[in-house]
């Protein structure tokens, strides 16, 4: 079974169905499934070969989701890059992958245009967007997203291609053993990590999650998060699996809008995170909205203040509520069955179907109830590796009971209570996790450094309601420059995606220093309070 | 200085970086990538702190905020009505 599957078996069972609405338009399975055939034809037509990288770098659009299950069926590996990347991360993710093909919009052409000159491994970009605007270049090729154009029958005919040939499926070869996707996430060195995943991967992780959410073809879910994080991604990869459909977003900057489409589409699953959930109970009165379809929502990437979580079931009293806890490395690890939000609110719950989790301590022995240690999860969902990096796979994919297999050491530690139910206690490296996303101290300290003016720079985390931890950097000026927060700022928005951008900025005259000279941080932490 | 200044102004000073293209009057800041979830809410702040008015759920639509140009007509109509009624200005909850 290969991830594509899930679409092309929605598209036989549901061919007339909406599998998905995106400003205001509404697509159905088949119409997806055509024009993923026709990307994919358009892949192997310009050489891109089983388990060739090619990556989109879009907003989320439906050409987001025709391209991604096109580049499955054409055999090859799908990226789905952060729209808000700047060019240095984006130039060295293409590199670290050697991407082979980029769809992208013409209005990222600024950054695209920075970032594709380094890299050797590109041959074709595929623009979406206004025709005229794209550059002529000769390597890499470019293409307009017009040229597989799926919805236009006339188009097709007028360059002598009939519907049926043009939207076929074109053989595969693949096994389920073989990569889907490779998803970037931040690295404690500052350089992401690309964490490999398979299409057995996936396909188990989506079969547990829809299980426990008792999913059905009736269910409309709402997707207000980046198809680059893998909570968004999976949004419209289950919906495709159990054949309902998913209203798709672009981003919840506007709460008011997200409520008229829940109300207008009859929306019954929600997903969100607690950034978004902090806006929504801002607004006046959102019982005053009829969101009586509403069945479900969920909440991952950091856990929900006690009092939101009230909130949000006194606001939507007939839908249940996910606590819900995952990393990149396995999609997800646990979910707190909402029964027990009553006993348990600050629970993330057990492990998921198919799938054990349990505790070490330093030593890799398994800790009973009551004691804090790391996290170890197993299950078919726990990635491949990091690509390219067999030593940081090494430090996270350890032996599990099995020979030959591997557990997934994730980090974080956790302490589990006498029912087995699992409570986060905090990472255990230095990586921060503010709004669900892990930041490398050292990733923000190096943008910081390439900043005139400073002579030296700490980044820790600071304890935050609602991001879970914020990021503060503290900042030695060099002799005779006088530095500004809003200077350090517009500097770090140029370098940094907005969530590793510092929250708290703080100018001091000396840093406490260890004995080896290096910055003394646990001194730094420990002067607001925290570990 | 006129509305559409100041509003610009606010912008390019807490959102926009040097070197970049220039943002149009009616060009969509979130398209362009410019504002995202956090950005609105200081947008609002900023509106409701300089024109002592309170922003309505419900016209917190792109179509009242994503542009400079929706902005400044946003924020006059705002202001039109209020000389009109002559209403007290409300403080910011």
């Amino acid at each position: 079974m290969l991830l594509q599957n899930f679409l092309e078996e929605s598209a036989h069972r549901f061919t007339d169905k909406v599998a998905l609405i995106h400003k205001g338009d509404r697509w159905t399975y088949q119409e997806i499934d055509q024009g993923a055939n026709r990307v994919a034809q358009l892949l192997r037509h310009q050489g891109v070969r089983r388990g060739d990288r090619v990556a989109i770098f879009l907003d989320n659009s439906v050409e987001s989701v025709v391209s991604l299950f096109g580049i499955l069926k054409a055999d090859a590996v799908f990226l789905m890059l952060s729209p808000t990347l700047k060019a240095n991360k984006l130039s060295y993710i293409l590199n670290d992958c050697q991407v082979k093909v980029l769809f992208t919009h013409i209005n990222k052409l600024g950054v695209v245009s920075e970032a594709q000159g380094s890299v050797q491994s590109l041959k074709n970009i595929v623009f979406v967007g206004k025709k005229d605007r794209i550059p002529r270049m000769d390597t890499p090729g470019t293409i307009s997203w017009s040229e597989i154009d799926f919805l236009n029958p006339q188009s097709l005919r007028a360059r002598g291609l009939s519907e049926p040939e043009a939207a076929t499926r074109i053989p595969q070869s693949n096994i389920d053993l073989d990569l889907a996707t490779i998803i970037y996430t931040s690295g404690s060195t500052g350089n992401p990590k690309g964490v490999m995943l398979t299409h057995l991967n996936m396909i188990s992780a989506a079969t547990s999650i829809t299980a426990y959410l008792e999913n059905v073809p009736e269910d409309i879910i709402i997707d207000v998060l980046p198809l680059s994080f893998d909570y968004g991604l999976y949004q419209i990869l289950m919906t495709f699996k159990f054949g309902g459909t998913v209203v798709l977003e672009q981003s919840f900057a506007y709460p008011y809008e997200i409520i008229k489409q829940m109300v207008k589409e009859r929306i019954t699953g929600f997903p969100g995170v607690p950034t978004l959930f902090a806006i929504l109970l801002q607004m006046e009165d959102l019982k005053k909205y009829d969101l009586s379809s509403l069945r479900y929502i969920t909440n991952t990437a950091a856990s929900l203040p006690v009092e939101h979580i009230q909130r949000i079931r006194e606001t939507f009293p007939q839908a249940k509520l996910y606590s819900m806890y995952g990393l990149t490395e396995c999609k997800r690890v646990s979910y707190l069955p909402p029964e027990e939000l009553d006993h348990r609110p600050g629970s993330v719950g057990k492990g998921m179907p198919n799938e054990e989790v349990w505790i070490v301590d330093g030593n890799g022995n398994r800790m009973g109830p009551g004691v804090v240690g790391e996290l170890v999860v197993r299950g078919s969902n726990v990635m491949r590796g990091y690509w390219g990096d067999p030593d940081a796979t090494e430090r996270v994919l350890k032996p599990g009971p099995l020979s030959g297999e591997k557990v997934l050491y994730t980090g974080d530690l956790f302490r589990m209570d006498e029912e087995g139910f699992l409570y986060f206690v905090g990472r255990k490296d230095d990586m921060i996790k503010t709004r669900g996303e892990r930041v490398s101290p050292k990733e923000v300290e190096n943008a910081v450094y390439g900043l005139e003016g400073v002579l030296e720079t700490a980044v820790i985390p600071v304890p935050d309601e609602i991001l879970g931890q914020a990021i503060k950097a503290i900042i030695i000026p060099k002799n005779g420059f006088s530095l500004t927060e809003k200077e350090v700022l517009r500097h770090c928005k140029k370098e940094l995606e907005e969530f590793a951008i510092p929250k708290y900025i703080e100018f001091r005259d000396s840093l406490p220093k260890t004995s080896s000279g290096k910055i003394d941080k646990l001194t730094l932490k420990q002067e607001i309070g925290i570990k | 200085m006129n509305i559409e200044n100041e509003i610009r102004k606010f912008i390019e000073e807490n959102f926009i970086l040097e070197g970049d293209d220039h943002l149009g009057d009616e060009d969509s800041l979130l398209e362009k990538g410019i504002i995202d979830s956090t950005g609105v809410l200081e947008l609002v702040a900023f509106l409701e702190e300089t024109y002592l008015f309170k922003i309505k759920d419900e016209e917190l639509v792109p179509d009242n905020l994503d542009s400079i140009q929706k902005i400044s007509q946003f924020v006059q109509n705002k202001l039109n009505v209020s000389c009109e009624n002559v209403s007290r200005t409300e403080a910011r909850g």
